[in-house]
């Protein structure tokens, strides 16, 4: 399958305040560039991301879903990013199973001095979104022109 | 339904070049709830801030949306601009169109699509906010100061001067750190010891100053103002009341023959030692691994000598808990190891060293009484040959990515006081670039070349290779003339990368403080914040934050000084708003979000509740504003969905999601 050069997929990207909201300022001051197709949403931890946020963006038409926080052993709130790790773990399969594919969703560790990263990520998120074309399970009509 | 007004920051032409403001403040003003917005050059100007207050007053605003750099940087200012016009500080959201846009974008229109998706998430924000009041907190006016060296002793000194109680926690047995093993000190060529010794006695004396050596930092809780932490006071085995410091155990020890820490292994110590004559306290420690009464139980020497009677070998360790205001990390460094680095043959040869152990040898407390010789054989060297960038400015994972940025002035240092001492003995020095931006750091690196000819060689060594006559062939290459080197040396002194000591990442841990991958510690603002953790109360002195030589050191230790001095001098602390709320009449008490907390922060109540109409008795959460800290894991777990977090709340984060996804 070619792909679609036209498609700008809709990503939403979760970031926590202390490490990925930071790597992702440190990209911006180091004009790493990368797609405009993501858009970052501040959260305290990652652990403040609930399960039914990313249900909630694809059912708004996401295409693609990420979650950024402090390495293991390194979040601000001591254990935080360990719990994001296992609800997301259950949630992804469980999305994979209704056919919201595991490449349309994505954890990743970044910390605030690792702005290369945070722009590496989201290059290579994009690019696999692109690939992967429209979401279109979970899309709900009603909520879509 | 709120009155939003919406400010759209030019930034001069860091937004402005690549987003059209003008279409932003078009597109927001038909959001939900706005009913002003407006752009100007720099919102973060005084003139900028009065526009807002004007909106403010003239349109009755609730809530303002700023598009402007990451609240990172400026939440704080639009929130004290919101305050002083009459407004709750918690109704500005950040649209972040700096960073997160313009700057990785080139597309004028892309930008723009991105910047007004990201206003409209703002504005369905906002929509959502409540005022929120802050809370106080104490200040224990005391501060820690984990790290002896001169960081760490600089720092203690400056804040006790301003007249509040510090700890120093060092874990080797005597204060002094990389300092006190130095020789001289660059560009003046003082000794090291003249000018450190008398901030270690001053520190010493300091009224306000305690310090314990020979222990660590074993558990932090609380937060900024009210930290509590566990030190592990290690057993020295001596009584430090009682002993005189007379010297007498280590005279007599007959357990000789452990390799000294403090030269580097260069020479040895006994079981019972200081760690250099200096030393603060001079109290010695038993060495429980090297003592032969510890390994057989048969010896006693050390006690039998003291006349003090200090000596205690059933001394235990001793766990103290303290209470601190602040916290300031001074952990410094060491030199990389070098096993990755065989070519330069420093496991072969006993002549191949690193400078920080040429430092030893050319010092006149040091394993060689400060005459420059061979490590093998004890001649005097006629070749001696420097190695630069061993392990810095590395590419691959042998060695460090980063400049280590003292070894280019100190190479020249050691050069220079070996040519001046030695004049018979020729210096080379391999170099990929000379570094010696500092005041009088490139007159001193010239007056090396011209005045004291050392050789300095532009390019890298290849191979050092230990010869069966007891010298070292160098080969390298001259890139400048384009030509191999084979060259006989009689020393190699190899400048090898520094990295933060090891149990850096251990200590950030403890205190949540953020650390690179080259465990670093990470500073607020790389610029505008350079002393502080992100970790408010945690604040950084030193090395631990990146390569930095003595006088950038002091300069630090006294910048995050004041920094503490600050924070001490409040009564009380305004607290986070932004915590965690259940709702009585979904909460069930069932317990979980009490388990997940890292902060102990919430506890179970019975409450009379009136669930319409009904009203009955039930075990409800109840989150202690003064210990939650806003990270919102209990909102996830909780199964009723009775929790929520204030300021990042379900339906705020949702109305984001919602907006982006539109």
């Amino acid at each position: 399958m070619s792909v679609n050069e036209e498609f700008r997929p809709k990503i939403v990207a979760f970031c926590c305040n202390w490490c990925s909201y930071a790597g992702a300022d440190l990209a911006g001051s180091s004009r790493l560039a990368y797609p405009a197709d993501v858009k970052i949403i501040r959260v305290p931890c990652s652990c403040r991301v609930n399960p039914m946020f990313i249900l909630r963006a694809f059912e708004k038409g996401a295409d693609g879903v990420i979650l950024c926080g402090c390495h293991p052993g390194d979040c601000h709130y001591s254990t935080g990013n360990y719990y994001a790790r296992r609800r997301m773990t259950l949630l992804f399969s469980m999305l994979d199973f209704m056919g919201v594919e595991n490449g349309r969703t994505r954890v990743e560790w970044v910390s605030a001095a690792e702005g290369v990263k945070f722009s590496t990520v989201m290059n290579d998120f994009v690019e696999k979104i692109r690939s992967l074309g429209e979401n279109v399970r979970l899309g709900d009509l009603r909520c879509k022109n | 339904m709120q009155r939003i007004g919406v400010f759209v920051c030019h930034c001069g032409s860091n937004i402005a070049a690549t987003v059209d403001v003008h279409k932003v403040v078009e597109l927001a003003r038909l959001e939900p709830g706005v009913v002003h917005a407006e752009d100007y050059q720099y919102m973060c100007s005084e003139a900028g801030q009065a526009k807002i207050g004007a909106a403010i007053k003239e349109h009755q605003l609730t809530g303002l949306v700023v598009c402007s750099c990451s609240p990172r940087m400026h939440e704080a200012t639009f929130r004290k601009c919101a305050q002083k016009y009459g407004l709750n500080p918690y109704m500005v959201e950040i649209a972040n169109i700096r960073e997160h846009c313009s700057w990785i974008h080139k597309d004028m229109q892309e930008a723009t699509e991105k910047a007004v998706i990201l206003a409209r998430a703002a504005i369905a924000k906002v929509n959502l906010n409540t005022p929120l009041q802050a809370g106080e907190s104490r200040v224990t006016k005391r501060a820690l100061v984990i790290g002896g060296g001169i960081a760490g002793i600089q720092t203690a000194l400056d804040i006790a001067d301003a007249g509040y109680e510090v700890d120093i926690v060092e874990k080797t047995p005597s204060i002094g750190g990389r300092m006190s093993q130095l020789d001289k000190t660059f560009p003046t060529l003082d000794c090291s010891a003249c000018i450190l010794t008398p901030k270690m006695v001053d520190a010493a004396g300091h009224e306000k100053i305690k310090i314990y050596t020979y222990s660590e930092v074993e558990k932090v809780s609380g937060f900024v103002g009210d930290f509590t932490v566990d030190i592990r006071k290690k057993a020295r085995s001596v009584d430090a009341d009682k002993c005189t410091g007379c010297g007498v155990c280590q005279e007599k020890c007959p357990s000789k023959k452990t390799l000294s820490e403090f030269n580097r292994g260069l020479g040895t110590r006994s079981a019972i030692y200081t760690p250099f004559a200096q030393a603060i306290p001079n109290v010695p420690v038993i060495d429980r691994d090297a003592c032969i009464k510890f390994k057989t139980g048969k010896c006693g020497v050390c006690e039998k000598v003291c006349q003090a009677g200090a000596i205690n070998y059933a001394q235990q360790d001793e766990i103290i808990t303290e209470k601190y205001g602040a916290i300031v990390v001074a952990t410094g460094f060491d030199t990389i190891k070098l096993d990755k680095y065989d070519e330069y043959a420093y496991s072969q040869s006993k002549d191949v060293i690193t400078s920080l152990e040429l430092e030893r040898v050319m010092n006149a407390a040091g394993p060689t009484k400060g005459h420059l010789e061979r490590l093998s054989d004890g001649k005097a060297p006629k070749e001696i040959v420097f190695i630069q960038c061993v392990g810095s400015r590395c590419s691959d994972d042998r060695g460090k990515p980063y400049c280590s940025k003292i070894c280019c002035m100190y190479t020249a240092k050691h050069a220079m006081l070996i040519r001046d001492k030695y004049p018979d003995v020729n210096v080379t020095v391999f170099y990929i670039d000379v570094r010696t931006p500092g005041k009088n750091f490139d007159e001193f690196y010239r007056r090396a070349v011209e005045e004291y000819g050392v050789n300095y060689i532009k390019g890298q060594v290849g191979k050092v290779a230990p010869q069966p006559d007891g010298s070292l062939l160098v080969q390298g290459v001259d890139l400048l003339d384009n030509k191999q080197i084979k060259m006989k040396a009689d020393m190699v002194v190899l400048a090898t990368a520094i990295e933060p000591n090891q149990g850096v990442r251990n200590i950030a841990t403890m205190l949540t403080a953020s650390i690179d991958t080259n465990n670093f510690l990470t500073e607020a603002h790389p610029k505008l914040r350079p002393v502080e953790s992100p970790t408010a109360g945690v604040f950084l002195s030193g090395v631990c934050q990146g390569p930095k030589d003595i006088p950038e050191t002091v300069s630090q230790a006294g910048a995050a000084a004041v920094k503490v001095i600050g924070l001490l001098a409040k009564d009380k602390l305004t607290t986070n708003p932004c915590t965690a709320k259940a709702d009585e009449l979904l909460c069930n008490g069932c317990s979980n979000c009490a388990k997940v907390c890292p902060y102990g922060a919430i506890t179970y109540e019975t409450c009379l509740v009136n669930d319409h109409g009904i009203r009955e008795e039930r075990r409800i959460a109840k989150v202690n504003n003064a210990l939650c800290q806003g990270c919102g894991a209990c909102t996830v777990t909780c199964p009723s969905g009775a929790m929520d977090l204030q300021g990042f709340s379900n339906k705020q984060l949702l109305a984001e999601v919602d907006a982006i996804c539109r």
